[in-house]
């Protein structure tokens, strides 16, 4: 993991020590609400329905076992007892009070945490492929270079006021974890045909109100060259971007609007301008960060898949979960181990202190002391022994923490909703645990094979619906809670964005609808398809047939 | 006219907040002082953008209610969960949460 150095610790101390006046002068009365609330907001702090909520930076998803358990302890003391993590691989706190933010700031910043960039218009927290390090389909830990844009972006002068907010997403692996084309840019790490290492560069996907795939606008960019080109991708951003309209001011409109041929000129022409400058990283710069990432030791364990086997075998419930929860591992003897946070009926993504507790007591036993968490919001242990999943598995299991649902239809994203958030229009969380309970039976889920339900509660789509096999989308009518369906998205390598089946359903009616639209599935599925491989085959015709009854 | 009250945020822990008949805020929205016009209403705003001034709450605005059952109810949903809590933890409901104080 990187481990900061001076100018990164004083940097984050210094926030603290200025966000701790910007608090005092906002309570003294010396700044009003409309001079604090920028400064607030640059340093994590909303104000949503029920009190302030604070946003978490996890660059790049990836905690050690010492910052998740400070995470829980932060929330026993400064909030009520639990958290939420998110599809930005984020965590927030729900409930902290204002007089002590400065506090618990001070708090994250002895583990080398903090809160900026995580609101703005900045470029946000940087995310990556969870697996990083650890996935076998790899090319380059994405960390590298997730953590060098994460120390170019950060407190960047040129690009703190952005026509709007700006979101990176960087994967190493073939296999496409991190949703990278549906990010302002995503980067995926390949090495051409001389053995070079570089990035395919993606620019101007999104979700929100107008959701879009991005197109590649390089197809090899030579890795010594990042954060030049991605400087004169901003450069051109920032100069062109719509401040006219927040609606149309995120990249993807520009690159739309623009054709992806013309912007691509546009960023080369002026990448030409800063290719050779000091923007780019020094070899041994970057060398010196790659060296936070080394892989650890691992053991070289005497048939530790042999262990494995055994358990497995004198225990299906711990059998069902690593077929479904534990992924291939690049080292030998050992696995990925993906802890859901979707129980069922329970809240995607929250986390009690307790299993915060637990699993940074874990990590530290069981897993080099790091921890990941995953857009989709769950957790990982990323380096785990196989002949020692057993243990992990059993205490999973006393913190209910064990749920073997990774990729089925009870492990979905759903934003936070009318729960909490201010700028919901419908609740996506009780949605969320009656769909869980119906399909409670994991049998059945098995069967329904991958299926990957995403909910938002609002048009900006923090639960990914677009890129849902099935989405769905909290809408205000007259009052009432309605939710649009859409079907055949992915957030994966086969991007796409989901079509909207018919018209909406009311909040009591939609879990039937997902049902129907399940056994409208199995019925015309052929051997070894998903539902999105089913819908991609057929269309929306059956669906719309066993919804609406017409086509 | 539809009856209203004043809801806002307290300025130091964002806890959602009624203006009451004393002029406090109270964290309950059966404690609130209820507007039935537009004057009453339009005196308890200015009353409100006063207390935002004196740094006691923030963002304060007249939501419509109804009395049902003799209790206050807000009309729209969304103020009846900032009313209530979250509709997800009633644990953490206005009426059930207890804060640890560590006592």
């Amino acid at each position: 993991m990187y481990i900061y150095d001076e100018i990164d610790q004083t940097m984050v101390d210094q926030r603290v020590s200025q966000f701790r006046d910007q608090v005092r002068r906002r309570v003294a009365g010396e700044l009003s609400e409309d001079e604090f609330k920028p400064l607030r907001l640059m340093n994590g702090v909303y104000l949503q329905l029920h009190a302030y909520m604070l946003r978490v930076a996890i660059p790049y998803g990836t905690l050690s076992a010492e910052q998740l358990r400070k995470l829980a302890w932060i929330a026993r003391k400064y909030d009520r007892g639990y958290g939420h993590f998110t599809t930005r691989q984020n965590l927030q706190y729900n409930w902290p009070k204002l007089e002590e933010l400065p506090d618990l700031l001070a708090e994250l910043a002895s583990v080398q945490m903090h809160a900026l960039q995580t609101s703005g218009n900045c470029i946000r927290n940087v995310t990556a492929d969870q697996y990083a390090g650890v996935a076998a389909d790899e090319v380059i830990d994405p960390r590298i270079h997730a953590e060098i844009i994460r120390q170019w972006s950060t407190l960047h002068p040129e690009f703190t006021f952005l026509p709007r907010k700006f979101k990176i997403a960087v994967t190493g692996a073939q296999t496409d974890r991190a949703a990278v084309k549906v990010h302002d840019i995503g980067l995926i790490a390949k090495r051409d045909a001389a053995g070079e290492l570089g990035f395919e560069v993606i620019v101007g996907g999104g979700l929100g109100r107008t959701p879009m795939i991005g197109p590649t606008i390089r197809d090899f960019l030579p890795e010594r060259h990042l954060l030049s080109y991605l400087e004169a991708i901003l450069r051109v951003y920032n100069q062109l971007g719509r401040r006219d309209n927040m609606y149309k001011a995120r990249v993807k409109i520009l690159v739309h609007e623009t054709g992806a041929e013309k912007f691509t000129e546009m960023v080369e022409r002026e990448w030409e301008q800063i290719r050779d400058t000091a923007v780019d990283l020094p070899a041994g710069e970057r060398e010196r960060i790659a060296a936070f990432f080394n892989s650890p030791l691992y053991d070289k364990v005497e048939d530790a898949a042999g262990t494995l086997v055994r358990h497995k075998a004198e225990d299906a419930n711990f059998a069902q979960w690593v077929d479904t929860n534990v992924a291939a591992h690049k080292a030998d003897g050992y696995a990925i181990a993906n802890i859901s946070l979707k129980p069922i009926g329970g809240v995607p993504g929250d986390a009690t202190a307790e299993q915060m507790d637990a699993v940074a007591a874990l990590a530290e036993r069981f897993s080099v002391s790091e921890i990941r968490v995953t857009h989709e919001q769950n957790l990982v242990l990323p380096h785990v022994r196989q002949d020692e999943l057993y243990a992990v598995w059993q205490t999973l299991k006393s913190y209910d923490l064990h749920t073997p649902n990774l990729g089925l239809l009870s492990d979905m994203i759903a934003c936070p909703g009318m729960d909490y958030c201010a700028l919901a229009n419908a609740r996506s969380i009780p949605l969320a645990q009656e769909i869980s309970e119906r399909f409670a039976d994991l049998d059945r889920q098995y069967d329904i094979g991958e299926l990957k339900l995403k909910i938002s509660g609002c048009i900006n789509a923090c639960g990914h619906h677009h890129v849902g096999h099935i989405g769905i989308l909290g809408v205000d009518r007259k009052g009432e809670e309605y939710y649009q369906i859409t079907l055949g998205g992915s957030g994966a390598e086969d991007a796409s964005v989901g079509d909207i089946v018919g018209p909406a359903f009311p909040y009591d009616k939609v879990v039937n609808a997902i049902e129907t639209l399940v056994d409208a599935y199995l019925d015309v599925r052929a051997d070894g398809e998903r539902f999105l491989d089913t819908y991609r085959r057929l269309g929306a015709d059956p669906f719309k047939e066993a919804l609406y009854g017409v086509n | 006219m539809t009856q209203q009250v004043i809801s806002a945020n307290r300025l130091g822990d964002g806890i959602v907040v009624y203006l009451a008949a004393d002029s406090s805020w109270s964290e309950s929205i059966s404690g609130s002082v209820i507007a039935l016009d537009e004057t009453a209403a339009d005196a308890m705003l200015a009353e409100a953008k006063q207390a935002e001034q004196d740094r006691v709450i923030i963002d304060p605005y007249l939501i419509d209610v109804a009395e049902v059952d003799g209790e206050v109810r807000p009309i729209k949903y969304r103020e009846f969960i900032r009313a209530t809590g979250p509709s997800v933890r009633p644990d953490l409901s206005k009426q059930n949460y207890v804060p640890d104080t560590g006592a």
